[in-house]
């Protein structure tokens, strides 16, 4: 076992090193603070776009000249069929999906703070009922489920596919939670609460759940991204109501009036890109999120190069004075390999050491 | 083997919740729930496809609402479930059975495909740390997050619109008659080619990013150590101690997302007009055919629930403690 | 046994010389510093440390958390993982049969391998977590016995059966899984797997740390018996320096990444020569004797990030003055011990202590010579 020290970042530094103070914002790793950056756009979109668009966006341009026009300077992303701009469109369809999205997060997150950390506080038979829920909802697949959920629903507004929607997306969040409030339960603080007499629902609240606020970010954070998934998706397939403008809406409409065989890529990449993007910023989120509190994840990215070289786990330690041994390259290989930049930064390194004594039988 | 039995257990149950919110929802609709469904077709409908939605949902036999239920799961069991009322007069379970092994062909490869694939790229990025695998990532997390069906049009419009490399949907060439032949298989296959590859492609992408995370702390345990400190070949090190181990909750993640995965293939199957599923169930809900929604339903909920048993065996063979743990 | 390695690349073997002479060591570790490299500066874990071990006899490296004993240990070995570094010092190597040592920190990838194991094995903390949980004993026991003998299957299972029977279990858990087995087999299985190519050296890492008093003393029973049997030599690291009083030949004391005190057991458990051993003495309860209070080290070990000049010990000790934090921390002989190889790196327990020590002078006071000077 490799005894690392407890190497803790937050020292002061040593003196004479370059100061390197991170504050909060710079520590956290960059995929999350591209995926914050990225996200962050969207919100804005979300907020002001409506606002700031040219047109409404079902509003149809009467003028045949601009049916299925390519992205002009009247229409920045081209319009539509029947003469509908796309950008309007889409900068609705980003604040629907957002609202819709953020709204299923909140109450299905909070449904699955609840149901996991009741299910592993209360133990017992309890446990057992709602271990089975959880499972049974999360092995049925969701997106059929919900079509024909919707589908019985009388009118499928808005607030139906929320509801719906969170409906379904609380099981994954439960069981990780409850998997987690298991194993604080059993640690030892808690047991000393309970001794002192503090009453279940404090422990719950000022215990328990600390501990697992990234955990629960986390789980916030797939939801979302589900959310996102399943509303795009069932709007595509014309499941929800069609007279709303989020994405999935345009995109239906684009596939059924033939944009693609019509050669109009301008209607159906901005809004799929919108929604990949917007995925793509809670993917980063995410695995930010995991890094820190995965330490093993964030020490690879920190361990993995020495003197400017690459090392793989496998490899053994390295020795500071020797010449750093080179990698079995084959000729053209090593040629190419010149020129890349690792091989310049490990010569530099290589003469930046003290001079190397001469090593015996190295090779 | 009691684990099995119990995971079975398990399915069945999962199964019957399938079966019964099936067999309900129409109930829960306020007023008559056939009168409601009836209402939704304009127009006046021949008294045959009246009775097919009454024996659909259980309504046409009389008795009490356990006789109803009774009754349906009988139906299930025998496959009947009931005609279609867009496709009037065919039943729905021809219906099925001329889409699904469509689906199962397409769906199925690829996603096996793609969990090969990409579970043995996870293994590379997640030894070779910090190598061009990684400068990869972002753009790997950007493939996960489109929508199958999004990238299906995208590859569709470079692919097959403006470059004619790939055929533009259907599943075969047109003017074929399916059959045996060569010619009707060679020009199946060549037509899922695209479909295939873009559920690869996003679901790669996937697989891989779970892997790495799994090898890379699965690297960090001692017995990795110990491996190394045995003297053992690096191949064995990496994948008879790590990735064997990391192959575990991997194996575990595929059974959770296969539900995920097959209904985005599904939905990615209307972009290509491929004979499969997906197709059948835009029909059915545009046209509100309740009975063959439903039984798309209750037939991808049985074959997620299957694959799942299946997931379950794999992890069996590979991990002795399973055998001995209890459920999850 | 040659050293012939089946593993990749040979080690030098020996020619027509006589191998290694009695007396010389078999690992021969000289000044090894180990750092890791972190985003806030270098953490000096072992610092400039020499330890020999010769033949059949055990070494016992005992210190707190963090001392630097298992990095050392597997600094030695090339096993520590970034962000480590080895900056300086070597070790050497001399098996049986060979005439010249190597140094293992110029070796390759390949030849390290020949050398793991079959010359220098293992044997982990936690046998739980050191063992793969998906394959069968026998299964790792076999993987290295082929990878290092080269052994065809029957023959490998057959010896893997032997080495079961050796440490007392039996065969029939050949099929078992780690985690079917009781704390102790695995323990017992860890040790037999350790000894399954013959090594010259087991290097344990508290090994019965995890494991309860009577089981402990089987396994410290069953390690005494396989080292007469075998001849191999044992440097076993611990926290409990109780338990290398009995079982140790020469006991090593670490602190803070740098070696305090070392010599034979007897020397250290009667005429301790450093504050540091002095309070460890004294911090567990004897069987025998009289009853005495128990004492505890108030405070911490310092921060390897920047350590404080002079002896690290010196915000800990009760004996320490200014002139203490001058010094610069060298290991001595200590003169008037019975063994010639006792060493300490505390000026002030010595008798003859130098005037510099007394001055307070703001002066780096070397107070005598060298390691290298001094041994051998």
């Amino acid at each position: 076992m490799t005894t690392a020290l407890p190497i803790n970042v937050e020292l002061p530094t040593l003196p004479g090193a370059p100061a390197r103070q991170l504050g909060r914002w710079g520590r956290l790793p960059l995929k999350a603070k591209a995926g914050v950056i990225l996200l962050g756009f969207f919100v804005l979109a979300a907020i002001i776009g409506p606002l700031v668009a040219p047109y409404a966006p079902g509003y149809q341009n009467p003028n045949p000249a601009l049916s299925m026009n390519a992205p002009s300077a009247a229409h920045l992303l081209g319009t539509t069929q029947s003469g509908q701009d796309v950008l309007s469109q889409v900068l609705s369809g980003i604040r629907l999906t957002l609202e819709l999205a953020l709204l299923v997060g909140v109450i299905a997150t909070a449904l699955s703070v609840i149901v996991g950390v009741a299910a592993a506080f209360l133990g017992g038979i309890w446990d057992d009922l709602l271990s089975l829920l959880i499972n049974v909802f999360l092995v049925i697949p969701a997106l059929p489920l919900l079509i024909v959920l919707l589908g019985y629903l009388p009118h499928t507004g808005q607030t139906a596919t929320i509801l719906v929607l969170a409906g379904l997306g609380w099981p994954w969040g439960a069981r990780v939670i409850r998997a987690q409030t298991l194993s604080i339960r059993n640690r030892d603080f808690i047991a000393a609460s309970r001794e002192s007499g503090e009453r279940g629902w404090r422990i719950i609240a000022f215990e328990i759940v600390p501990n697992e606020v990234s955990l629960i970010a986390a789980n916030f954070v797939n939801t979302v991204l589900y959310a996102i998934g399943a509303s795009v998706a069932l709007a595509f397939i014309g499941v929800t109501n069609l007279s709303s403008w989020s994405l999935g809406t345009i995109l239906y409409w684009a596939e059924s009036q033939q944009a693609l065989q019509l050669g109009a890529w301008w209607w159906f990449v901005p809004p799929g890109l919108a929604v990949a993007l917007i995925g793509t910023s809670l993917v980063l989120l995410n695995t930010g999120i995991d890094e820190l509190g995965n330490p093993r994840l964030k020490d690879a990215n920190q361990r993995a190069r020495v003197n400017g070289r690459r090392l793989l786990p496998t490899d053994p330690t390295p020795v500071l004075n020797a010449a750093l041994p080179t990698r079995q390259r084959t000729p053209v290989v090593a040629f190419m390999h010149s020129f890349s930049r690792s091989a310049y930064v490990s010569d530099r390194a290589q003469r930046r050491l003290s001079a190397p004594k001469p090593s015996e039988g190295q090779q | 083997m009691s684990f099995i039995l119990r995971r079975l257990g398990f399915y069945v149950v999962a199964a019957w919740v399938a079966l019964t919110v099936n067999f309900f929802l129409p109930r829960l609709v306020p007023g008559n729930a056939v009168e409601a469904i009836m209402a939704k077709f304009p127009g006046t409908l021949q008294p045959a496809a009246y009775h097919a939605i009454e024996a659909m949902l259980g309504i046409g036999h009389p008795g009490s609402l356990w006789h109803q239920y009774g009754s349906y799961l009988n139906d299930v069991l025998h496959l009947n479930f009931g005609i279609s009322s867009s496709n009037f007069p065919a039943h729905v379970s021809t219906l099925l059975a001329q889409t699904i092994p469509w689906t199962l062909a397409l769906v199925g490869t690829a996603t096996v495909i793609a969990f090969f694939l990409g579970t043995l790229l996870g293994i590379l990025a997640g030894w070779r740390h910090g190598g061009w695998l990684e400068r990869l990532l972002p753009a790997l997390m950007f493939l996960q997050a489109i929508p199958y069906f999004f990238l299906a049009l995208l590859l569709l419009y470079l692919l097959a619109v403006n470059t004619h490399v790939f055929p533009a949907g259907q599943g075969y060439g047109g003017g074929l008659v399916p059959g045996w032949d060569w010619s009707f298989i060679s020009s199946a296959m060549f037509h899922s080619l695209l479909p295939a590859f873009t559920i690869v492609i996003t679901s790669v992408a996937g697989w891989m990013l779970q892997m790495r995370n799994v090898m890379i702390t699965t690297i960090g345990e001692d017995y990795v150590l110990a491996a190394q400190a045995k003297g053992l070949p690096n191949r064995r090190v990496i994948f008879s101690y790590a990735a064997r181990n990391a192959l575990l909750p991997q194996l575990q993640g595929f059974g959770l997302a296969l539900g995920f995965v097959v209904s985005g293939a599904i939905v990615m199957e209307i972009v290509f007009s491929y004979p499969g599923i997906g197709l059948l169930l835009l029909n059915s809900v545009t046209s509100d055919d309740y009975p063959l929604t439903q039984a798309i339903f209750l037939v991808i909920t049985f074959a997620v629930l299957l694959a799942n048993l299946i997931v379950d065996l794999v992890i069996v063979a590979v991990d002795p403690r399973a055998r001995t743990r209890e459920a999850a | 046994m040659t050293t012939d390695l089946g593993g990749p690349v040979p080690l030098p073997a020996g020619q027509a010389g006589q191998g290694r002479l009695a007396g010389e060591p078999v690992l021969s570790i000289r000044d090894l510093s180990v750092v890791y490299r972190t985003v806030t500066g270098d953490v000096r874990a072992v610092d400039k440390v020499s330890l020999d071990l010769t033949a059949g006899e055990i070494v016992g490296l005992v210190g707190e958390s963090g001392s630097g004993k298992s990095t050392l240990a597997y600094g030695a070995t090339r096993l520590l993982r970034a962000p480590a570094v080895i900056t300086g010092g070597s070790v050497h190597y001399q098996g049986r049969r060979m005439d010249t040592p190597i140094d293992v920190l110029q070796l390759t990838s390949h030849q390290l391998a020949g050398l793991r194991w079959q010359e220098i094995a293992i044997v982990f903390q936690s046998a739980m977590n050191a063992l793969n949980p998906v394959m069968n004993v026998h299964s790792q026991l076999t993987d290295v016995i082929r990878a290092h003998l080269r052994l065809p299957r029957g023959e490998a299972t057959e010896k893997a059966a032997g080495l079961l029977d050796m440490v007392g279990i039996p065969r029939a858990r050949l099929r078992s899984y780690p985690h079917e087995l009781s704390g102790g087999m695995r323990q017992r299985i860890m040790i037999a797997m350790a000894l399954a190519t013959d090594p010259e050296v087991v290097i344990m890492d508290e090994p019965t740390t995890a494991l309860d008093v009577v089981v402990q003393r089987e396994i410290l029973g069953q390690i005494l018996e396989l080292k007469e049997r075998l001849g191999f030599a044992v440097l076993f690291i611990t926290h409990d320096l109780s338990l290398l009083l009995e079982l140790a030949d020469r006991i090593a004391v670490m602190y803070a990444g740098q070696l305090m005190e070392i010599g034979t057991a007897t020397e250290i458990h009667h005429e301790p020569a450093h504050p540091y051993t002095k309070r460890l003495l004294r911090s567990f309860p004897a069987l025998h004797g009289p009853r005495k209070e128990l004492a505890g080290i108030p405070g911490t070990p310092p921060d390897l990030h920047s350590p404080p000049p002079g002896c690290p010990f010196l915000p800990r000790c009760t004996e320490g003055t200014d002139a203490c934090s001058h010094i610069d921390v060298r290991l001595a002989r200590v003169t008037s011990s019975a063994d010639p190889e006792h060493m300490t790196a505390c000026p002030f327990v010595l008798p003859d202590r130098p005037e510099a020590a007394t001055s307070g002078s703001g002066s780096p006071v070397s107070v005598r010579p060298s390691t290298e000077e001094l041994t051998s």
